[in-house]
């Protein structure tokens, strides 16, 4: 199966993506991600305001059949979380890079951003685990 | 992500040597997302649970389940035999009958829920749980005391379900009977495209359809054809995903949830398949005194009305009192909401307004006759 890796943002190895503008980080949930979740039905955000903090569980995604927590790639605090999706958490698994993102921190700790992968070393990383 | 609990099904990805059924190469082929299920390696999904659930409710979906045991039962005593070891009266079906039932161990916990099917008085299939065939022939074995032949032929044959509003239309075609005459709960052997077929009017979904026991080696030919006859009405093959949030709205039971070694058929409101009036049966006894005093427990179906999925062990509190907890849950493709199955004191099986406890917050949820779902209503 083909994994979309698209090349303009960051990767986790929690299957997180991460992209940068300036001091704003906008977090999702990558395509191998959703498509290991299956069909999304609801999400739990983060109050826009809060603090999270790199690796601690930010919010919570729940398919049919599985509960997943969502992991924070870096440590900041949240401006906004995507409404939308909380009636329609389907929009995640048809354009998890686009119209499904997660939320947007203003970042506390920028230098984090290095321990970050590209898409090639996500690639790599994927293929190691499967 | 990572995801910390897996719903219904214990599914984790498969790491040690697992079982296959014959189809396992199709299912591959098919996209099928491949995970452990009760030591074998099945296909959880395809293209999507919710989508196979649906094409389940509206048009036919087709169901691997090969991995589901089919125990012989025979002699002259067959008919004794199977009425000693399962609650249900199988005195009340005649050839060509299928029954549903449990086998209980003495104590009134369930050893398996089965389905017998009567080819004469002394032959019989009983079909059980794939995680369960060893246990339950050892139990047939050990219980054998009447002198049947007891046979475990599940490695002979592969099961497959044809489950939906247009499952008959489908398979009709294929077969050399007349599939209008198969009432509910019967089943007959014929033929499929020449070969040799047991069908029966059964499933685990809510919908009309058929379960289908063939030639294990025979099973890629039987799925072939039924997905090639059935592509004009949109049938696709369906995952456990769906086939567990089908039988969960139609508030079917699943062994290891709903019932179990330590859940009894009266706690899961199984009532009609324990014949307090037939002859002598293993558990018969307890279950009687159990019947006499009323279950502690009682399972109910609940709706969330608050936002939230209910899943298997999360707590139910009604006020501030601890009432039990989700046997099953999972969110309904159909309601378009969290449902679950849960067992609670039977104190406060009737009130109606409970809350569930998701990640350690009190969620509202509403009791709901059961089932969840019904066809045609």
């Amino acid at each position: 199966m083909t994994m979309a890796i698209p090349d303009d943002v960051k990767y986790t190895k929690e299957h997180e993506w991460v992209k940068l503008e300036g001091n704003i980080a906008t977090i999702g949930i990558t395509d191998y991600a959703q498509e290991q979740l299956g069909d999304i039905v609801m999400i739990e955000f983060p109050a826009e305001g809060t603090t999270v903090v790199k690796n601690d569980a930010f919010g919570v995604l729940e398919s049919v059949k599985s509960v997943s927590d969502v992991f924070a790639p870096l440590s900041g605090k949240v401006i906004e979380v995507n409404d939308p999706l909380t009636d329609s958490p389907g929009i995640v698994n048809e354009d998890c890079y686009g119209e499904g993102w997660l939320i947007k921190i203003e970042l506390s700790k920028p230098q984090e951003t290095e321990e970050l992968m590209n898409a090639k070393a996500y690639e790599t990383y994927l293929k190691e685990e499967s | 992500m990572i995801a910390r609990e897996m719903g219904e099904h214990e599914v984790r990805p498969y790491k040690q040597i697992m079982k296959r059924t014959p189809l396992y190469d199709i299912h591959k082929k098919l996209g099928g997302r491949m995970v452990e299920f009760g030591g074998w390696e099945m296909p959880v999904q395809y293209k999507g649970v919710m989508e196979e659930h649906h094409a389940v409710r509206e048009r036919a979906g087709l169901f691997d389940i090969s991995h589901m045991g089919e125990i012989f039962v025979e002699g002259p005593k067959a008919h004794d035999f199977i009425n000693y070891l399962t609650t249900n009266d199988i005195y009340r079906i005649e050839n060509g009958g299928c029954q549903y039932s449990a086998c209980c161990y003495e104590n009134g916990g369930v050893v398996d829920d089965v389905i017998s099917y009567q080819f004469s008085p002394e032959k019989y299939l009983v079909v059980v749980n794939a995680s369960n065939t060893e246990k339950d022939f050892e139990w047939f074995k050990k219980n054998n005391t009447l002198g049947v032949s007891i046979r475990n032929r599940s490695a002979e044959f592969c099961q497959l379900a044809l489950q939906g509003p247009l499952s008959q239309k489908i398979l009709e075609p294929l077969v050399e009977t007349d599939l209008g005459l198969l009432k509910y709960y019967t089943f007959v052997e014929t033929f499929f495209q020449g070969k040799e077929i047991i069908i029966s009017r059964t499933g685990y979904t809510g919908e009309d359809g058929f379960e289908l026991y063939g030639k294990w080696g025979e099973a890629p030919f039987f799925w072939n054809s039924l997905l090639e006859q059935g592509a004009g009405d949109g049938i696709m093959p369906v995952g456990l995903s769906a086939r567990d949030t089908l039988r969960l709205e139609s508030a079917y039971s699943l062994y290891g949830h709903e019932i179990s070694e330590t859940i009894n058929p009266f706690e899961a409101r199984l009532n009609w398949i324990v014949k307090l009036d037939k002859s002598d049966f293993i558990g018969k006894k307890i279950l009687k005194k159990i019947k006499a005093g009323g279950p502690h427990r009682t399972l109910i179906g609940l709706e969330m009305v608050d936002a939230g999925v209910p899943r298997q062990g999360y707590k139910i509190w009604f006020g501030d009192q601890e009432a039990g907890e989700v046997t099953s849950g999972t969110f309904s493709p159909t309601l378009n909401k969290g449902i679950a199955l849960a067992l609670v004191k039977s104190e406060n099986a009737l009130e109606n307004e409970f809350e569930i406890e998701i990640r350690g917050a009190k969620r509202r949820g509403r009791s709901i006759i059961l089932p969840f779902y019904k066809r045609g209503g």
